[in-house]
């Protein structure tokens, strides 16, 4: 796809500089940096308590900082106020860790939810239509659409959140702990979708994760952070140059060669190494 | 100001084509899907070749409009053929409202659903109450299963930290009540019956009966709250599964709690309620403070005060019952623990002032008037 469909040109839709997140004397950021290319699935990884969720709640605004500057767009979040940060809400979407969905309304009427706020001009039968098409394309059966959230297994709530999220067609998205709670075999489905629907739509994505099967399987960057600080950014074979123990352990791990394996496995039997270019 | 997609048609050798400009985004398809449903000729052509930037929602509007007039799609952009061919994958016609019968139908259903429902909303609640009997029960013959902790803490948060609320009403009922009857006494030079009129209506009904409809306000509504809550993140299932029996944790103490606390309310109440009348005699009919508050030990027989006492504990359990009855039967989504607690509130009312009517009968017969 050529760059000039996408609405931002810039290469960084987020920058963030010098941010600093405190709750009390307990100081979560340390003046971090951090960007993140535009088209790219950077991942976010930590341990808890690190301040994955927090950093993610800083971009999109729910978080305030005590200072430092957040460009989405090249428009500040911090600063701005609230009216001129409307134009960036409709260009991001959020996948929450719960999904989020509201519990009254079913899953076509939540995917309803944003496009009514913003395009109140759209005529009922087209909204009816998007909802349909974007619970299908989120891989929810076609009659999900008219299900409650309370109706859903844990694995289709993450999809209809999802089909939420992609309401508005943003350029950016926002996946925290997308794979959490998922058996393995819908983890690596909802990795595939997300790579799938990042590579048809052109979107950039920020995702949070513990799973190392989605680092290793759809990210192309990775960001660690650790003491305060982002300790690293860059795709898994850079990162692993760094002697940070943290960083070490983490892609040295067990579990992660374990990730590897299933990765090479699994690139051997589609046959063809699609992202081996970003990977390797 | 938006730059908003539209559309014009041009014929050519008995052939249609339409030709679409202008960005096609969510944000500006607005007024082209209209136009272009309403368009009313056959379509042999789609010509989108000045239409970019695109998105999955103008894809969908294209290539739903393409579809209806079975017309072909020219000049797509390559970005255009991924998401045209993205929306197609993902085509549907499934409702996305859950399904709804036609009205007749559909009020029979409704009728049988409560009908139903009610049955089995009996059922539930004579399980409730055996549960609620099995476990005072077992407390009985185990006391030491009893949760001290959670009875004092259900008896401060019914009984301590209503009491400031409480007496202010009580206080201003004592007022209205002392002035109002003041005011009709007067005219047949009788006011200073107001002492007896206070005394006995706030002892015998007003202090215990608006006390519990505060309580069942306050404390029925959060009991629902609170339980149903906890149903919804299966903190319930959680205590079950480690043995605990989330009536004796949680449902007991809350009935014990309010069993215990309204008669101290309703008397606290009735008191409060004594004092305002009081100052409102000082102040209106000129007797003095303590003159009314000692009349009132000459003009109103004790078993005023047992009438109210013995009320009250009743209407505590009425109001723990059925919010904590209410709070367990929440399940599915946050809606419900909303629905859940109204109902507990307005039941517990409603079966609190029925009783007293009772009570009131009752006591009336048995020579207590």
């Amino acid at each position: 796809m050529s760059a000039s469909d996408l609405h931002f040109d810039g290469e960084f839709p987020i920058v963030i500089e010098g941010l600093t997140n405190a709750f009390g004397d307990f100081v979560v950021h340390d003046e971090i940096d951090l960007k993140v290319r535009r088209g790219e699935i950077l991942g976010v990884v930590g341990g808890s308590g690190t301040g994955k969720s927090v950093l993610m709640r800083s971009i999109i605004g729910l978080q305030i900082p005590r200072c430092g500057s957040i460009e989405v767009f090249g428009q500040d979040i911090v600063a701005a106020e609230p009216d001129e940060v409307i134009g960036v809400r409709n260009r991001w979407g959020v996948l929450f860790q719960g999904g989020a969905l509201f519990s009254t309304l079913t899953v076509g009427e939540n995917v309803q939810v944003p496009l009514k706020q913003f395009y109140p001009e759209l005529e009922p039968v087209l909204l009816d239509e998007i909802a349909r098409y974007k619970t299908v394309m989120t891989g929810l059966p076609a009659e999900a659409a008219s299900k409650y959230p309370s109706e859903l297994s844990g694995g289709m709530k993450k999809r209809a959140g999802l089909a939420r999220a992609l309401a508005l067609d943003p350029e950016l998205l926002f996946l925290d702990e997308p794979t959490a709670g998922l058996d393995p075999i819908g983890a690596a489905n909802f990795d595939e979708l997300t790579r799938e629907l990042t590579d048809t739509l052109g979107l950039t994505v920020f995702l949070i994760t513990h799973d190392l099967d989605t680092l290793y399987a759809i990210c192309d960057r990775v960001a660690v952070l650790a003491d305060k600080k982002v300790i690293g950014v860059g795709t898994i074979p850079e990162l692993l140059q760094s002697d940070h123990p943290w960083i070490q352990e983490y892609f040295n791990g067990p579990r992660a060669r374990a990730a590897v394996a299933s990765r090479d496995r699994g690139n051997r039997a589609k046959g063809m190494d699609k992202h081996s270019d970003r990977e390797a | 100001m938006r730059e908003w997609a539209d559309f014009s048609t041009e014929e050519a050798e008995g052939r249609t084509t339409v030709k679409v400009e202008g960005p096609l985004l969510v944000s500006t398809i607005g007024h082209l899907d209209p136009g272009l449903r309403a368009l009313d000729q056959p379509v042999h052509f789609i010509d989108i070749s000045n239409a970019s930037p695109i998105d999955t929602v103008g894809a969908w509007v294209i290539y739903r409009f393409a579809t209806d007039q079975n017309a072909d799609i020219t000049g797509a952009s390559e970005q255009a053929e991924i998401l045209i061919d993205a929306v197609e994958r993902s085509a549907s016609s499934a409702d996305i409202e859950p399904p709804r019968l036609p009205i007749v139908p559909r009020v029979l259903e409704t009728t049988g659903g409560k009908v139903f429902e009610f049955a089995g909303g009996m059922l539930n609640n004579l399980s409730f109450m055996g549960a609620i009997l099995v476990a005072m029960a077992a407390t009985i013959r185990h006391p030491g299963r009893l949760r001290v902790r959670a009875l004092v803490r259900q008896m401060e948060l019914v009984g301590v930290t209503s009491l400031p609320i409480i007496g202010l009403m009580s206080f201003l009922i004592g007022i209205v009540i002392a002035q109002q009857g003041a005011v009709q006494l007067q005219q047949f030079g009788a006011e200073t019956l107001t002492v007896n009129l206070v005394g006995r209506i706030t002892l015998r009904e007003l202090g215990v009966l608006m006390t519990a409809i505060m309580v069942a306000g306050r404390s029925g509504s959060a009991f629902a709250a609170q339980i149903g809550t906890m149903k919804l993140t299966e903190e319930i299932d959680a205590m079950r599964t480690i043995g605990v029996s989330p009536v004796e944790a949680l449902v007991l103490p809350r009935i014990f709690a309010s069993i215990l606390m309204m008669p101290l309310l309703g008397f606290y109440s009735a008191c409060i309620g004594i004092i305002g009348g009081a100052v409102i005699g000082d102040v209106m009919l000129g007797i003095p403070f303590l003159t009314f508050l000692a009349r009132i030990q000459e003009v109103v027989p004790l078993h005023d005060l047992y009438v109210g006492l013995a009320k009250a504990p009743v209407f505590g359990l009425i109001i723990a019952i059925s919010g904590c009855y209410q709070g367990m039967q929440v399940k599915g989504n946050a809606e419900e623990v909303g629905l859940r607690t109204t109902k507990a509130v307005v039941e517990a009312i409603f079966m609190v002032i029925v009783l007293d009517a009772f009570f009131a009968v009752f006591f009336t017969e048995i020579g207590w008037g």
